[in-house]
């Protein structure tokens, strides 16, 4: 029924399109055109489709709620809650769809058939007004092109607008992401104390896992402590840029300083692949090759190791990283003015120690950006962790054992299906916001650290 | 020179060239890395590009077929019960084994093997009551076995290729009835819970459906808002903010976008589950900050004198940006949207989100049809715990990362071949 009418909508545009364009070239033989022809055209073609789509859909957004209103309006009177309420929203939805399978109660079928009606009228309702409206438009649209008024302007006028609503789309996103999670999150907060959220330091959510009905509150209070993830969060970062920072800095530095320029154009681009390589492969390698690997060698030296331990996860994921340090620290060098080093040579200085006295100090803001978004990037990486370093949060400085982040608990909360209104789901929300408030502070500082440094030598 | 400058000398030149190895050192293992890993996925891989067969007699009996007709159609061939004539077929590679024995010679091959039995008969009618020759797929350990990558000398116990099962392998393998061709069912075939029948045809059209929707909702969104931001936009606070916020939204982890997906699009939209709709639709919602940056930065490098120029001939704003300005700055925006889309081409964890994990066994026709994608394939098949998705993955992945070298590729030559070059 929507697509019919979207497609309607969509076509008539094209029509009136042509229409309005050769409407203008009979103008033109009476009278001179405002706008060449085409002109003519947009305007009706955009006049015909703007308004009835912008209705279709805030019609299409607002009607599911403004149904169940109506619907629930039968059961306020038996003091039901906001769950069990939706509950019945969702059995009554079920039952017009004809899919119910649960017992039927003649309440029941009374809102299915009153929902099906509302749906109906609702139907008929929205491709009237939308009809009418399209006919206004038009009508209005058409008189304006009657009197040779003039057409380009609107018409821009009217792109600008579309180019403005898209620009906006960004900015959607993120009020997506941060209403998406703060909503959930704040039911989470309800159930859960924010206090023993941030604190405790037990993280096992599955048990709090009951069948039909209400969760013990004493068992809640120990199920959410999320400090084990964020240990295990930033310790396999940690483990990450042990690994990635001596490797790349040395590398953006070997590049930037030393390296001819045949090698520099070709180990620069397939040092960067390895950060084109998704995350994913990098977890099966790390679970599949690495991990085993370091068990063995742990083995071998007499020491209990994991196979999923969080030095594997750590160390292939600071493999990942290696490109983002190396390549913007290399950057970062090449971007010191020559006269610096020229200065530093005449001194008597050799290379390393022009690069480690004058280069290295110099660029140290922008290295430090670079490392930032480094971090940033770890501790949002989910798949490595999720494949190699274990599931079970785990409370430990071991880099033997397994850990667990806040990404790869996640993924486990919310693989499969979801029960909406759990608490268990809702704390994956409330490790999301957690998460994104995290990076999103790494980001600021890093950006307003390379930002600062770049308004020295400019 | 006096030794104790010399000394000194020596030691700053010692500095200066270990310095310079530690650099040398690095840049090697940053590449050593790289290599390990293509070497592990590649040796791994190869051999799941290739499938084995087993080649045994099966012998066409109307009797055991159930087939009274004198000259059966196609729909009595169709409903003939393949069972007993599947069954024999495997028997007789050992007709002395007792009959309670016999699941060990049915392991042997794929579960499907009656349907092969049958399919073979329904492509060649004639060979209805003759005794032919006929490929079955192996069991994914025999498969396994066949292409070296299962060690025959651990106890019987912990193999689950048991010594009866090698004896006959070896037997067929000596007769030249074991083949090993090209695995054309690994491309064709969708997603299984058996090694041998796996394929990734299910996952590989899930990706393309997903890149296609995610390119269908983000390129024309980033586009525009490139063009507004970069053209149009008046210098305020608002503008700045939109700024801001779209390099924010660039760094944000792509698994708060699987949050997003799950939190609006299925639970407030009720968009379907498990599909490439709502998971390209996630996927676009990352690479709209990656192709708005790209596309800036190529309207940024048209000239301004393109646009006085247009200015002067009485082209108006609008005009000028959209006849000369933006086709322009094409080649630069598509390929940074190639890119944009090659890095969601690999995400995995916005998709289990959205429930892209579910195990789909059908080849999905449409983006609303329940899909996984390529990089979940991967996730999926390497939680198996069987022998035979090793393999599988390894190969998964060099197709993943083929099509991602080819993207990039075509960046590259969108980004030569059609770039301007103003000097």
């Amino acid at each position: 029924m929507n697509l019919i009418l979207v497609t309607f909508i969509i076509l008539l545009a094209f029509t009136s399109y042509y229409f309005g364009r050769k409407k203008a070239l009979v103008i033109q033989s009476s009278q001179r055109l405002t706008a060449l022809p085409k002109f003519y055209g947009y305007y009706l073609a955009a006049w015909c489709a703007a308004p009835a789509l912008i209705i279709f859909a805030l019609w299409s957004v607002f009607e599911p709620s403004i149904v169940k209103t109506f619907i629930l309006q039968d059961y306020t009177d038996q003091n039901l809650t906001k769950n069990e309420l939706q509950l019945i929203y969702t059995k009554v939805k079920a039952l017009a769809a004809g899919t119910y399978t649960g017992n039927i109660t003649n309440f029941l079928d009374e809102s299915a058939n009153k929902y099906i009606q509302l749906k109906g009228i609702a139907n008929s309702a929205k491709v009237a007004i939308i009809l009418a409206i399209l006919i206004f438009s038009l009508s209005f649209a058409y008189r304006s092109v009657q009197k040779n008024d003039r057409m380009r302007e609107p018409v821009e006028i009217f792109l600008k607008w579309v180019l403005f609503v898209a620009s906006l789309g960004a900015v959607l996103v993120t009020i997506g992401i941060v209403f998406s999670l703060l909503f959930e999150a704040i039911r989470f907060f309800q159930a859960v104390k924010i206090f023993d959220f941030i604190f405790g330091t037990h993280w096992y959510p599955a048990k709090t896992f009951v069948r039909d009905g209400q969760p013990d509150p004493e068992l809640m209070k120990d199920a959410f402590g999320a400090v084990p993830l964020f240990a295990g969060t930033f310790f396999i970062a940690f483990i990450a840029m042990c690994v990635a920072i001596p490797i790349g800095l040395l590398s953006g530095i070997y590049l930037s300083e030393y390296a001819g320029r045949g090698v520099r154009k070709y180990a620069k681009p397939i040092i960067e692949i390895l950060a084109g390589i998704p995350t994913v492969v990098y977890g099966f390698f790390a679970a599949l090759t690495v991990g085993p690997f370091v068990k063995e060698i742990g083995n071998a030296m007499g020491l209990e190791v994991s196979a999923e331990s969080a030095l594997a996860a750590g160390a292939v994921m600071g493999v990942m990283i290696i490109p983002f340090i190396s390549s913007l620290s290399d950057d970062v060098m090449t971007a010191v003015p020559q006269n610096l080093r020229d200065g530093s040579y005449a001194m008597g200085a050799t290379k390393s120690e022009t690069v480690k006295k004058v280069i290295f100090p110099a660029a140290l803001p922008g290295i430090v950006g670079s490392i930032l978004l480094a971090v940033s990037r770890a501790v949002g990486e989910t798949m490595i962790v999720v494949m190699a370093s274990g599931l079970a949060a785990n409370l430990t400085m071991n880099p033997l054992e397994s850990t667990s982040t806040i990404t790869a608990q996640i993924v486990v909360i919310l693989i499969g299906d979801q029960q909406f209104g759990d608490p268990k789901t809702q704390s994956a929300f409330a490790l999301g916001i957690s998460l994104f408030i995290v990076t999103l502070l790494l980001n600021v500082i890093a950006l307003s650290v390379v930002k600062k440094y770049r308004e020295k030598y400019e | 020179m006096n030794s104790f400058k010399k000394n000194l000398l020596k030691k700053r030149y010692n500095a200066e060239r270990r310095f310079q190895w530690y650099g040398k050192i690095a840049i090697g293992l940053a590449l050593s890395f790289l290599a390990v890993f293509m070497f592990q996925i590649f040796s791994k891989g190869y051999s799941a590009f290739q499938k084995t067969w087993i080649v045994t007699e099966v012998h066409y009996d109307k009797e055991l077929l159930l087939i009274d007709a004198e000259s059966p159609s196609k729909d009595d061939l169709e409903n003939a019960d393949y069972y007993d004539v599947a069954y024999k077929a495997m028997t007789s590679l050992d007709p002395g084994l007792p009959e309670e024995e016999d699941r060990q010679l049915i392991q042997m091959v794929s579960y499907k093997y009656e349907a092969e039995v049958k399919d073979l008969l329904l492509k060649n009618p004639d060979y209805l009551g003759k005794i032919v020759p006929i490929k079955l797929t192996a069991s994914d350990d025999v498969d396994q076995v066949h292409k070296g990558n299962y060690p025959r000398d651990i106890p019987e116990e912990n193999r689950r290729v048991n010594d009866y099962q090698l004896q006959i392998y070896d037997m067929l393998n000596e007769r030249g009835d074991i083949l090993l061709e090209f695995n054309i069912s690994f491309f064709t075939s969708p997603d299984s819970r058996e090694a041998e029948l796996a394929g990734i045809a299910s996952s590989f059209m899930g990706t393309v459906f997903s890149i296609l929707v995610c390119l269908a909702f983000s390129f024309p969104v980033a586009v525009l808002a490139a063009i507004y931001l970069e053209e149009f936009a008046p210098k305020n606070k608002f503008t700045d903010f939109i700024e801001v916020n779209i390099n924010n939204l660039a760094a944000v982890p792509s698994i708060v976008f699987g949050l997003l997906g799950l939190g609006v699009l299925l639970a407030v939209f009720n968009l379907p589950r498990s599909t490439p709709l709502v998971g390209g639709i996630t996927l676009s919602l990352m690479t709209l900050p990656t192709i708005i940056i790209a596309a800036r930065a190529s309207l940024k490098a048209v000239p301004p004198s393109i646009r006085e120029a247009a200015l002067a001939m009485g082209a108006s704003n609008m005009q000028t940006t959209m006849h000369h300005t933006v086709p322009l700055s094409m080649p630069g925006t598509l390929s940074g949207t190639i890119i944009g889309l090659a890095q969601a081409l690999g995400e995995t964890a916005p998709l289990i989100l959205i429930g892209m994990v579910a195990f789909v066994n059908t080849i999905p026709g449409t983006p609303v049809d329940p899909a996984a994608s390529l990089p979940v394939q991967i996730y999926i098949w390497s939680e198996s715990a069987e022998r035979g998705f090793v393999e599988k993955v390894s190969a998964c992945i060099m197709v993943l990362l083929a099509f991602l070298i080819l993207m990039n590729l075509a960046a590259q030559i969108v980004r030569h071949k059609f770039e301007k070059k103003w000097s």
